[in-house]
């Protein structure tokens, strides 16, 4: 429904590779359908610190290397949550057969990016992590796969309308929005309603949030933006 | 529409968090009734991805004999807790639009008529917003028109329930989501005024049907009762339903400008003069009943002469000067339409009125006077000022011959709105009345 520049970040994703010709590529598209990749050779396993939403291993010109470093990630136990998927070149298919214990799924080569954007989401909600789409805005909290929204701890009761509007501001945070931007994204094009619309939601909305209702900020004559602190013209 | 099929998941969500065991589909029928039905939690996702079909020949203005097969479709964006049921036992509610098994958007169904209006308008870059002042009496009971107020039923605290009774009234408004801009008692004895906020006129008919039911609740829970007639007590006040009304056209307040000494834009101007012109084809619509007809006399500072004023509280079109110049503010009033009506049908036929004086650049007669009642017929007439119509037939002639709101009702409302309102008539004009038997028995 968001243009790809406003999509937001689903996590980190890990690229094993020994293929810069796919890595490229790959690691574009990864951008696009909103993760933050970060690229890692095959020589050693990397650091779990930031806990990655997937793990991708592209064995590729270098299959005993792929092989033994996912043997090493699935025995460090440091990605017990993060999904492994291989991505395969027609050569390697092959290898899926022996080595099915290694990966939890596969892409094959070539792919196509709407593909791989669903294989990855299928893969990862059956890690378990479909179920905790958080996004965190200072005292504000939204399960984006529950529609559950609270704020500082106290879980509030919004309309779809109002969740949608509060989740299309909080996530793009003290980025200012007519309302005209407002009613097209969060409404659609065939709502008749009138960008009026708009400010009745945020009424209702500023007046769900109580002494919170300054994470809504009216930009006087531009629109609303979203902001995490109460700002000194407030 | 693209907002709600996107709310699915939404509400299947909210129900199982809130726990709700049923879930309320409601409709209108055509001459303004709400109309309900429940289904179990269960069925909600085919309800949301199907609709519910139902019989609808025993509903008041849809089928014709052959078609009586409708599916009533949920529609997500209303999704609303019901703040009455207990917390154990919660109840939600979603307005429906109606469809035909074909998928068809059923002619009879007023959401319907109303949101094809709001395309019409649309198309010509308008968004349509109303503010509504509704008016209604509390009594005893459905039996007598006995005011709490003045009666002894409630002497010991003759405040408290009028009070009470608001409070209530807004706490649940609020927690559906209808936000209140002011209330208080009315003129006569026992009436009572909400006013909510502005907002698209596709969400105010949902939330004037919404008020109408959270009034009778409330009513109710504390023993009393609550009526949207529009002239219960004669020789007292009746209850209007006056509608603030704006366009916008994008950001901007199509009806103002900062240039005029009464900031109206042309296009407000225009939009008046069609509201004024066709007053008398659409009354029938936003004043539906015979007793409709008892409210929209002399004395009582409901319209009767169709004309315009600025402060002028007897005009059937009113210009508020309650913020001179501020734009958002910029509005006109209408003020026949009673709390009776059924508001979908209502907004449809104004906003018809209104865009032919736009489309076709109506000129705006002359501001009246506030001697207008004092004028003989006479000078009324050569002054070019009509009168709204003084009963129900005449209404009914009136729009019959309205090209206008056959179009803006579509053939199948039109048609069966007449019929009814006819048969409503020829049941009333053989009616022997209590001013009958108190004139004339003694006399003649």
């Amino acid at each position: 429904m968001l243009h790809e520049a406003t999509r937001q970040l689903v996590g980190v994703a890990i690229l094993a590779s020994a293929d810069t010709a796919l890595a490229g590529p790959l690691i574009a598209d990864l951008a696009v359908i909103g993760y933050a990749p970060i690229a890692v050779s095959l020589a050693d396993v990397p650091d779990a610190t930031a806990a990655a939403a997937v793990l991708l291993v592209a064995p590729s010109g270098s299959a005993t290397e792929a092989v033994r470093f996912s043997q090493a990630v699935r025995r460090s136990g440091r990605f017990a949550r993060t999904p492994i998927v291989w991505v395969v070149r027609e050569e390697e298919v092959e290898l899926l057969r022996t080595y099915e214990e290694l990966y939890d799924d596969f892409v094959e080569v070539p792919y196509t990016r709407t593909g791989l954007e669903a294989r990855l989401r299928q893969v990862r909600r059956r890690a378990g992590q479909g179920d905790s789409e958080v996004l965190q805005r200072g005292t504000l909290t939204l399960n984006l796969s529950t529609y559950q929204a609270s704020v500082a701890g106290r879980s509030l009761d919004l309309t779809f309308m109002e969740y949608q509007l509060l989740r299309f501001l909080a996530t793009h945070p003290r980025r200012v929005y007519t309302r005209e931007a407002i009613l097209r994204q969060v409404w659609g094009y065939d709502y008749y309603g009138g960008i009026r619309t708009v400010d009745v939601h945020v009424r209702r909305l500023r007046a769900k949030l109580g002494q919170h209702a300054y994470l809504i900020e009216t930009v006087r004559s531009v629109g609303y933006r979203f902001v995490e602190e109460p700002t000194a013209a407030m | 529409m693209a907002a709600g099929e996107r709310g699915a998941p939404f509400v299947l969500q909210a129900a199982e968090e809130h726990r709700i065991r049923f879930v309320r589909l409601w409709f209108t029928d055509v001459l303004g009734y709400l109309k309900s039905f429940a289904i179990p939690a269960e069925e909600l996702p085919e309800a949301l991805a199907e609709g519910v079909s139902f019989d609808g020949s025993s509903i008041d203005g849809f089928a014709r004999v052959q078609e009586a097969d409708m599916v009533a479709r949920p529609d997500p964006t209303t999704f609303e807790l019901l703040p009455w049921a207990p917390e154990d036992r919660r109840v939600a509610r979603m307005f429906c639009d109606i469809y035909t098994p074909d998928g068809e958007p059923f002619a009879g169904d007023p959401r319907f008529v109303l949101r094809r209006a709001l395309a019409r308008a649309a198309d010509l870059g308008f968004s349509f917003y109303v503010g509504p002042e509704i008016e209604f009496f509390l009594f005893k009971d459905a039996k007598t028109p006995e005011p709490l107020d003045e009666g002894s039923y409630f002497d010991l605290t003759p405040l408290d329930v009028g009070s009470d009774f608001r409070r209530r009234v807004i706490t649940y408004l609020e927690a559906l989501g209808i936000p209140v801009k002011d209330s208080h008692h009315e003129v006569a004895a026992s009436q009572h005024e909400v006013d909510l906020r502005h907002a698209d006129a596709l969400t105010i008919a949902d939330s004037v049907m919404t008020f109408r039911l959270v009034v009778k609740e409330v009513a109710q829970e504390l023993g009393v009762y609550a009526t949207f007639m529009p002239k219960p007590i004669q020789g007292a006040w009746g209850s209007g339903l006056h509608l603030h009304l704006s366009l916008f056209e994008g950001e901007r307040n199509a009806f103002f400008d900062p240039t005029d000494e009464h900031y109206l834009s042309k296009t407000a101007r225009s939009f008046m003069a069609g509201l004024l012109r066709h007053a008398r084809e659409i009354t029938a619509v936003t004043n539906q009943w015979v007793n409709s007809y008892k409210r929209l006399v002399p004395g009582f500072e409901a319209p009767v002469y169709v004309c315009w004023g600025i402060r002028n509280r007897s005009a059937l079109v009113r210009v508020p000067l309650t913020k001179p110049g501020k734009e958002s503010a910029c509005r006109i009033e209408y003020r026949a339409p009673d709390p009776a009506c059924n508001p979908y049908l209502a907004f449809a036929v104004i906003l018809g009125a209104g865009l032919r004086g736009v489309e076709n650049e109506y000129p705006l007669p002359l501001e009246a006077s506030d001697d207008i009642y004092r004028m003989t017929d006479i000078e009324r007439w050569g002054a070019g000022i009509e009168q709204l119509p003084e009963s129900l037939p005449e209404a009914i002639a009136a729009m019959r011959g309205s090209g206008l709101v056959r179009e803006v009702l579509g053939e199948h409302v039109f048609d069966w709105f007449l019929a009814n309102k006819v048969a409503e008539w020829d049941e009333y004009k053989a009616y022997v009345t209590a001013f009958e038997l108190q004139r004339y028995l003694p006399r003649l």
